[in-house]
């Protein structure tokens, strides 16, 4: 198929129109505007409903309902938005429903700025929500992966039901790129027999919820959710590796900042600095065991963490190599990036401190 | 090859689809574009910028810190990104409203009356669409004949009209540079 020039934040909704997404409710936020824009011109040629809700709660809310009654629902905001959405998604991943959420991550905490940022790894890997919940968080780099993940992300929804975060950043919410429209991987997903879409007489009701009054059922059902959380940790995991063969120093980066880092190993190496990039690009699960692997394979003497935030994900790197290999943070919050010279810098460092 | 081109001048000069017309013809003529808008707390009448990269590598980094040329619509954005051109990049000034000259002796810098020659094809906004032809007449990174192409879908229905001024302010923009260079 031939490639067409899309914007980062029109590409996710139309992403999430083909993978049969017909329900949209939103709150205006910069940098992720034209998202809810695209929809309310599209979605009516589908037959879909684009709705602008009252809030960010109302939003998620609504999403909540549209995934109880069985329909692919999308929401998105960016970073302060979705910490107003945090109650919601905790109650969907209690109720085991599928929604697909964007969050086009801008500079904190509070109202920050509306510069791109990384800072809400914590909150979309760790939940900002109450209980032992997780949501299955994508992290793309490019405008083709966004356009990828994002119809995929609906049918790993629907498969485990379970909510899906799609986590990408300002930058890659307001660039344009070349996009070939692909079809996902086919999945066998199951019906959705747990649906309150209507007995119409011939069924017992279907009950959607999050509360168990006896917490001998809650305890059962947060071991049920844990099972769930395992298959997904099995099934799930995704990431990237880029001249990490022979890498003596070796990134490891997700979204924009991956790319900044694919572009400061080409410049090292062109200064006789072998220098590769470990790119996660699932969140949570987190490819832990590949990245120890790459990092304790071949010749990596010291592994350097670079995020757009103050260092959030270095832990789940931390934890992932285990002390095998000496770790550096570089990192900017707020709304800057750490750039390639300061990347090339920082993997000098690194390399001297071995 | 690679260009990393600066796009920069006062909102309603047409920043934004100059940057998308160059990203878009070089996807279609199959190398790698990025399209970056700088995006902000903006004012009308202030200054807007966006990056293009033309690559005929796959595009890693999306962000030009060096730019290998500027296009630059108004003085404020002369002042503020001459200084970031990589030494041996072009600057291409719109030299109809812009009065002083590039600074820099390690820069070739291009001086486009295109805001009069459009004046001239009788409508100002076609302004940008010299500018282009004049860029691309002077880099070579895409043909001409690409963005007249475009031209032909973009403006449909009411503004079919436009294809013939466009076309025609791109070839006076071209034609400026070869006139510059007998």
């Amino acid at each position: 198929m031939a490639k067409e020039l899309w914007k980062g934040n029109e590409a996710v909704a139309e992403a999430a129109i083909r993978a049969g997404c017909r329900y949209f409710f939103g709150y205006p936020i910069t940098p992720q505007n034209e998202i809810p824009e695209y929809f309310a011109r599209h979605m009516p040629e589908h037959d879909g409903v684009f709705l602008q809700a009252e809030s960010e709660v109302a939003a998620i809310n609504m999403a909540y309902g549209a995934a109880g009654s069985g329909a692919r629902v999308m929401t998105s905001s960016s970073s302060p938005g979705i910490s107003l959405k945090q109650e919601g998604i905790s109650y969907i991943a209690g109720a085991e429903l599928p929604v697909v959420i964007v969050n086009m991550m801008r500079g904190g905490p509070g109202l920050g700025s509306i510069a791109p940022g990384q800072s809400d790894y914590f909150q979309a890997t760790r939940g900002g929500g109450n209980g032992d919940y997780r949501t299955v968080v994508l992290a793309p780099a490019t405008i083709q992966e966004m356009t990828d993940l994002t119809q995929e992300a609906f049918d790993i929804a629907d498969l485990y039901r379970i909510p899906v975060l799609v986590l990408a950043d300002g930058m890659i919410g307001q660039m344009m790129e070349a996009v070939e429209w692909k079809k996902p991987k086919a999945r066998k997903l199951p019906a959705k027999g747990w649906a309150t879409d209507g007995t119409k007489g011939k069924r017992e009701h279907n009950i959607i919820n999050s509360l168990f009054i006896d917490p001998k059922d809650c305890t059962q059902h947060n071991q049920n959710l844990q099972k769930k959380h395992d298959l997904i940790t099995q099934n799930e995991i995704r990431f990237e590796e880029y001249l990490t063969d022979d890498a003596e120093v070796l990134f490891v980066a997700y979204g924009t900042t991956a790319r900044i880092c694919q572009s400061a190993a080409i410049k090292l190496r062109e200064a006789g600095v072998k220098a590769g990039v470990f790119r996660p690009i699932s969140l949570w699960p987190y490819p832990e065991k590949e990245l120890y692997l790459c990092a304790n394979r071949g010749c990596v003497k010291t592994v350097v963490c670079a995020e757009m935030s103050m260092g959030q994900m270095i832990d789940d790197v931390k934890i992932a190599l285990n002390g095998s290999k000496p770790v550096r943070f570089i990192g900017s919050g707020g709304g800057t990036f750490p750039t390639s010279a300061e990347l090339m810098a920082a993997a000098h460092t690194a390399l001297e401190g071995v | 090859m690679i260009h990393e081109i600066i796009l920069s001048g006062f909102g309603g000069q047409g920043i934004m689809a100059m940057g998308k017309m160059l990203a878009e013809a070089g996807m279609q003529e199959g190398l790698s574009v990025n399209w970056l808008p700088s995006y902000g707390p903006e004012v009308r009448g202030g200054t807007a910028n966006c990056s293009v990269m033309l690559s005929s590598e796959p595009i890693v980094s999306p962000i030009v810190l060096e730019p290998t040329e500027i296009i630059v619509m108004n003085k404020p954005s002369l002042l503020r990104f001459e200084p970031e051109l990589v030494s041996g990049g072009i600057a291409f000034i719109n030299s109809s409203i812009i009065e002083i000259p590039a600074t820099r002796r390690d820069i070739n810098a291009f001086y486009v009356p295109c805001l009069d020659i459009a004046s001239e094809l009788g409508n100002p906004r076609a302004a940008n669409m010299v500018m282009l032809g004049a860029y691309i007449e002077v880099t070579q990174c895409l043909h001409q004949k690409t963005v007249e192409k475009m031209l032909t879908h973009l403006f449909t229905g009411a503004k079919a009209g436009l294809v013939a001024l466009n076309k025609e302010a791109l070839r006076r923009g071209a034609a400026c540079i070869l006139r510059a260079a007998c």
